[in-house]
């Protein structure tokens, strides 16, 4: 029984982290979003090197062969401190392949994505805030794929798009697309959020025919399990960036003072702080969990996901608000960085899955 | 990260389950002789006092086997351990760390033989959140301390046998929580009066005392004269494994799911509301939470890495939980849920809602939410301290 992570873990951690503080601090990241697309090759390509892009990527392909639960640790990490980087739809598409791809799809495309010369994305639904097979509308033709695939995470920077459609008229008959920037009749708009750390877009396809090497199947089991692996990556990178808005916070209530004493002194302000305090510890307890079921237990993954993200999304919706209330006025200038937070919670909250429906889950997988 | 246990851990738990099923029959047909044979039988196995040193009657075990022990006992919904819940729980364990060798031989197999039961004397009238200002007055005189003073609301006092009292013998003190004394008072000595007070849901079971010119003897006294304030910070930080209370709160919560299938709320079914089951869904992720939260500080402990007072986190859930789930059944029947013992259309004879009512035992005992909070943010976070000093 051993519920923490390895002296490796803590090290990967430690490497994460001053990654961020020396290449990638909040001046870097700000430069990055405010250009489009909102990318950094160098940074990119620093990443793949220190083995990041191909983590969960087995050897054979060019990647380190490590798990989703060391993963965690380099998202946390790197939500910390907003990262931009489509590091969660590299790994998401990689993991879609894994999954869904046979032996020739595997080796031709997952070496490019662990070694960064491919950035590739995930691209499963086409509802706004609806996770089932039927959210999946986007449908292929006679003339190939026609339409639009909606809410493409990092599509203005991603070499190769991993897109989920509809092949027949059966609720649960998928397929996954791999489609590359340049195919014909394929075009990216940009699709501006708020959040600029998390960059959007929308494909339009104008009659994209499909290559029969570049399609994979996608049965629901495989839906579910690719929307919970996002679920973990997305809740993982909550973790770190609550816990970055509860110690800009908590430092400024070290260091404000109103009515002649810190306003960490006052306990209408400690106390939130430490409710902040009592969320992100549980939803980390129970992410982490999650995480490990990943590779470990993946029968319980569905319900300790939908425990850790339906926990998750509320919380941190929450400590971005009152992160920002707290800090008065100041925290609603744009110059100033909890803001970025209180975006990146609003992000998070939809992503993979709202409170509501991982609790719906929660409810019918305990039987009710 | 693994979630294994070794051979060794397992057939700990083989041990206890096998034990527990020859030895624990059906709680109705659990009668006073059932009790009494039980409380020797763990005594024999050497559970009682589990983690306890082998030298003074305890188990001798790991923090592992106590967390197995505790989580099978839950799931079997197996009476405790010992009468003596407060003994157990923080007196004797203070006892060992600070006692002397004569307290250990008088007070230890007393706690772990069930033969009586020690209450907690620390809220007085004007302190209870703020313990270190405590007022009742022990004088030294010769060979034994004269006590004068009231304690209040102290749970278990009605039937206690013994009290751990904290008194304050020194009042000239730069510090407030220096000169403060810990004694072992004997509840039948001259000048005790306990005065039982009544709750809010009916019952009685805490209680006022008056100590006036109470001669306590000097060998009665808990750790050094004026230094009780470490005993009791010590007491109340020995917080073991909370694997059992969560394994009783998936029981609870099981139990909440059972009646919402057999309820009917605006002429439907209860359980095909959202909102009730969302509400279950939060509790169950709040105990699970506690669950993982628990097990990552184990694996602290395991490691010899100091806890802070993370253990504030799980005590903020349990309460949360402990008022939220016994009001949601209450809520959930409406105006049955009203009813008390007896009532017509009361639901499990109203146990759901004498407990909505007493939920101030597990809220309020061992510090308020709010003092937990201030513990986080002031031990945690480091934010400054906001009382007078």
């Amino acid at each position: 029984m051993n519920f923490g992570f390895t002296e490796e873990q803590e090290m990967l951690r430690d490497q994460v982290r001053r990654f961020m503080h020396e290449d990638c601090a909040m001046t870097t990241v700000r430069e990055i979003v405010s250009a489009k697309p909102a990318f950094s090759p160098p940074l990119w390509k620093k990443m793949a090197e220190l083995g990041w892009l191909g983590l969960i990527i087995p050897e054979e392909f060019g990647g380190v062969g490590l798990r989703w639960i060391d993963l965690t640790v380099v998202l946390e990490e790197t939500a910390r401190g907003l990262s931009p980087l489509p590091l969660v739809s590299n790994t998401l598409a990689a993991a879609a392949l894994l999954r869904c791809g046979d032996a020739a799809q595997r080796q031709a495309w997952l070496p490019g994505l662990a070694d960064g010369s491919c950035v590739a994305t995930l691209a499963l639904y086409d509802e706004p805030n609806w996770i089932d097979a039927d959210a999946v509308t986007l449908a292929a033709g006679d003339g190939g794929l026609c339409g639009s695939k909606p809410y493409v995470p990092d599509a203005g920077s991603a070499d190769l798009f991993v897109v989920a459609f509809r092949a027949g008229a059966e609720h649960n008959e998928l397929k996954l697309a791999l489609l590359e920037r340049d195919t014909k009749g394929l075009s990216v708009t940009d699709q501006p959020i708020i959040d600029r750390t998390k960059p959007m877009g929308t494909l339009v396809l104008d009659n994209v025919s499909l290559d029969p090497d570049r399609v994979l199947t996608l049965a629901e089991a495989d839906l579910t399990y690719l929307t919970d692996c996002g679920a973990v990556a997305v809740t993982a990178e909550m973790v770190g960036a609550a816990d970055a808005a509860l110690e800009i916070t908590t430092s400024y209530a070290k260091e404000r003072v109103q009515f002649g004493n810190l306003i960490g002194k006052y306990q209408g302000v400690k106390h939130r702080l430490a409710d902040m305090y009592v969320d992100i510890e549980s939803f980390r307890s129970l992410l982490y969990y999650a995480a490990w079921t990943v590779d470990d237990a993946p029968e319980e993954l569905s319900r300790a996901v939908s425990l850790a993200k339906g926990y998750a999304s509320d919380a941190f919706a929450r400590i971005g608000i009152d992160a920002v209330q707290l800090h008065g006025a100041i925290g609603f200038t744009a110059e100033y960085d909890i803001q970025l937070y209180l975006k990146r919670s609003k992000w998070a909250r939809p992503m993979f899955g709202d409170t509501d429906y991982h609790y719906d889950r929660v409810a019918e997988l305990g039987g009710l | 990260m693994d979630f294994e246990y070794t051979p060794e851990e397992q057939s700990f738990r083989e041990e206890v389950r096998t034990f527990l099923k020859d030895n624990l029959p059906a709680p109705k047909e659990r009668g006073p002789q059932f009790l009494k044979d039980w409380l020797t039988k763990v005594r024999e196995k050497r559970w009682v006092g589990f983690s306890w040193p082998v030298e003074v009657g305890g188990g001798g075990g790991g923090l592992i086997e106590q967390s197995i022990l505790k989580e099978e006992m839950a799931l079997a919904k197996a009476p405790p351990l010992g009468t003596d819940m407060m003994g157990l729980a923080w007196v004797g364990p203070g006892i060992i760390q600070y006692g002397t060798e004569e307290q250990k031989q008088r007070f230890i197999p007393y706690i772990l033989d069930s033969e009586g039961t020690f209450c907690t004397g620390y809220s007085e009238p004007n302190y209870g959140s703020d313990l270190a200002s405590i007022q009742t007055k022990a004088v030294l005189t010769g060979d034994h301390y004269v006590v004068n003073g009231q304690k209040t609301w102290t749970t278990l006092a009605p039937w206690a046998d013994w009290i751990i009292l904290l008194t304050r013998t020194d009042f000239d003190v730069a510090v407030k929580h220096e000169g403060i004394t810990c004694l072992l008072v004997d509840m039948k000595s001259d000048g005790v009066d306990v005065r039982p007070i009544e709750n809010m849901a009916g019952d009685k079971h805490f209680a006022e005392i008056f100590f006036t010119d109470v001669k306590v003897p000097v060998n009665q006294r808990l750790g050094e004269d004026g230094k009780g304030w470490a005993v009791t910070v010590s007491a109340l930080a020995n917080e073991r494994s909370s694997i059992g209370e969560v394994t009783q709160m998936f029981g609870k919560l099981d139990t909440l799911k059972e009646l919402v299938k057999h309820t009917r709320k605006a002429g439907k079914p209860a359980r095909e509301d959202p909102l009730v089951r969302r509400k279950l869904a939060r509790f169950e992720a709040q105990i699970a939470a506690m669950k993982y939260n628990g097990l990552r500080y184990l694996t602290k402990q395991l490691n010899d890495e100091p806890l802070s007072s993370e253990t504030s986190v799980n005590k903020l859930h349990r309460a949360s939980l402990e008022i939220e789930m016994d009001d949601f059944a209450m809520e959930l029947n409406g105006q049955a849920g009203l009813e008390l013992n007896g009532g017509a259309h009361a639901i499990e004879g109203g146990k759901w809602t004498k407990a909505a009512l007493n939920w101030p035992n597990v809220v309020i005992g061992g510090g308020t939410p709010n003092i937990q909070r201030n513990i986080i943010a002031e031990r945690i976070l480091g934010l400054p301290k906001d009382g007078s000093d």
